[in-house]
């Protein structure tokens, strides 16, 4: 039984079709990368699998029970969310930003106890935020700001992160640093689902990838099998070389291919 | 300093005996100068005297309802900035303050105001009924916050339009007056009647509204992250604009329209609760009626033949205050 699956989905916006029976599911210690072009639908498939929106038809299940079934508040501890771009509307401190993962756990007549407190503190240690913790969020730079966001999450103790987009805007340094830090958390008998451009960290980090175009699933896999020069073409409307290193993947686009746009 | 490290409990503890203290010193002023200490021997001791009929008849109401209506204030101020993730949210902003207006308005207008106590408070309570009847039609099933925002912009428009027409068409000159100066808002002259008949929607409006505290918190991260979190999103904002519409709306049936407390109070508490939308609510809601206590006190010593009226001297002062904070605060808040 997959952690968590989606059977057949389709999810339309005013009659648009966005997503076209999709597959999908993630098993225990899988760190899975959804990647395909701009509105391809990736965005859409990650909230439809936390809930957020709920598909037109088909169903998306955790732990094999749907997730209709599944009460708000055991949804949020059981998948954690990292919305593109997430920012705090009020100047939160960090520390206060970390907190909010573990509204999931406490009544709305509760204040944070102990045992909130110390998860609060190994999230930020995970994260390596501990040293900012009283600072302003909003001050932070992107980087820091995106690994304050999983320290939320990491709070939550999830089962499932899903993220959208968490290294986009990010530099090299801060992009290692999240990718390892999910990978990581899959490893710790949970998973996570990311959304990714940058092809070359998908290989890197990712044990399948789902490759989506035009709502569609084009086509999934291990990233040796989705990632190759014919299937880069046909998606992205690119030519590309991909190279191999005993030090990881690159794929390295080259041009457009003019009369085909995606 | 760090304001933010000020314990909650603590800060309520101040907040609540700052409150006290206002009321007391509210209490001392009026018309007449009294010995307070007698009127409240003889109030207790049940005997009837001047003294007493004053405190009781007179004091009593008007600042439990400056206190009660700048609470709302403050409270719904603070809940609208937050669901609204705006600081320029005021509570008027969902159409519910022109909707009671313009039902006390009517009772003028057709000059019924005289003819039973309850009809002011009760038209104004329709009105704002009403308004909140027709956002909830307007809005449906939507799920967008901005459609909510139009919808309150429209009914406050359809009622400015209709409070314009009953100006307009006036009977007297003196009908017209009496409508402009209740518009003006005013906690003056009022009775226990006022305060019973907007108390229970206050507190059912207050209690939705704190509800939501830790919803708002959530919101901090955005309308998905909130439900990611476990919040039903739709339902929530539901609860919190149904405490404001009944608790603002009872506020501007009993006291007319008092601008400026909800909207500047937010901005002054902020700082000292963390900008943590939760518990600025009831730290709003002391400061707003401590603020209209003030303002009620200043109303009654600055009048001379003609009484100024609260929500002159309310925006008199918090509109270049509020300019003030924001000049202030822009660097924090973005």
């Amino acid at each position: 039984m997959s952690l968590l699956s989606a059977r057949t989905v389709d999810y339309r916006i005013d009659r648009i079709p966005i997503l076209d029976g999709i597959d999908f599911h993630v098993e225990t210690g899988e760190l899975i990368g959804l990647i395909g072009p701009n509105g391809a639908g990736k965005s859409s498939l990650l909230r439809l699998l936390t809930g957020i929106t709920i598909p037109d038809r088909g169903e998306v299940y955790l732990d094999g029970e749907p997730l209709s079934k599944i009460s708000l508040q055991q949804r949020a501890r059981s998948l954690g969310y990292l919305v593109q771009g997430a920012e705090a509307h009020w100047p939160f401190s960090v520390e206060k930003v970390v907190g909010l993962g573990r509204m999931p756990y406490q009544k709305w007549w509760q204040r944070p106890g102990r045992e909130d407190q110390l998860k609060i503190e190994q999230a930020m240690i995970k994260t390596e935020t501990l040293a900012y913790r009283n600072r302003i969020v909003t001050t932070l730079s992107g980087g820091e700001q995106t690994l304050v966001m999983l320290a939320r999450i990491f709070a939550t103790e999830n089962q499932v992160i899903l993220a959208d987009e968490p290294v986009a805007a990010l530099d090299p340094y801060h992009q290692l640093h999240v990718m390892e830090i999910l990978r990581q958390h899959a490893s710790e008998q949970r998973a996570a689902v990311v959304v990714l451009h940058d092809l070359s960290l998908a290989a890197r980090f990712c044990d399948r990838l789902y490759l989506l175009s035009h709502g569609r699933l084009d086509c999934s896999g291990p990233a040796g099998e989705v990632l190759t020069t014919d299937n880069i073409a046909r998606v992205y409307g690119v030519d590309s070389r991909i190279e191999c290193s005993e030090q990881g993947v690159s794929v390295i686009p080259l041009t457009r291919i003019s009369e085909h746009h995606p | 300093m760090n304001l933010a490290a000020l314990d909650a409990r603590l800060l309520h503890a101040i907040l609540l005996a700052a409150l006290m203290l206002t009321m007391l010193l509210v209490l001392n002023v009026g018309a007449i100068d009294i010995d307070l200490g007698r009127a409240i021997t003889d109030a207790w001791g049940r005997k009837t005297s001047v003294e007493s009929l004053i405190l009781l008849e007179i004091r009593l109401p008007r600042i439990l309802l400056a206190t009660l209506v700048g609470a709302t204030l403050g409270l719904a101020g603070a809940a609208l900035q937050g669901l609204l993730r705006n600081p320029l949210a005021e509570p008027g902003i969902i159409g519910v303050s022109n909707g009671a207006a313009l039902g006390a308005v009517i009772v003028f207008y057709y000059g019924l105001a005289g003819a039973a106590w309850f009809v002011l408070p009760l038209a104004g309570l329709a009105g704002a009924l009403l308004a909140v009847l027709c956002i909830f039609a307007l809005v449906g099933q939507s799920r967008s916050i901005i459609t909510l925002i139009l919808a309150g912009v429209a009914i406050n428009a359809i009622g400015g339009a209709l409070i314009a027409l009953a100006l307009n068409y006036a009977a007297s000159p003196y009908a017209m007056q009496e409508i402009v100066f209740w518009l003006l808002g005013s906690v003056a002259n009022r009775s226990f009647t006022e305060v019973y008949i907007a108390l229970p929607f206050m507190i059912f409006g207050w209690a939705m509204m704190l509800y939501c505290g830790r919803f708002l918190n959530a919101l901090t991260l955005g309308e998905e992250t909130a439900r990611s979190l476990g919040f039903d999103v739709a339902r929530l904002r539901l609860v919190l604009i149904l405490g404001v519409a009944a608790s603002v709306g009872a506020a501007v049936a009993v006291a007319g329209n008092i601008g400026f407390i909800g909207l500047v109070v937010p901005h002054l508490v902020r700082p000292f609760v963390g900008y943590e939308p939760r518990r600025l609510l009831l730290a709003s809601a002391s400061v707003g009626a401590i603020l209209l206590l003030l303002a009620d006190l200043a109303v009654q010593s600055l009048s001379g033949t003609t009484e100024m009226k609260l929500g002159v001297i309310t925006s008199l002062v918090g509109a270049p205050f509020f300019l003030l904070l924001i000049l202030k605060s822009r660097n924090t808040l973005q």
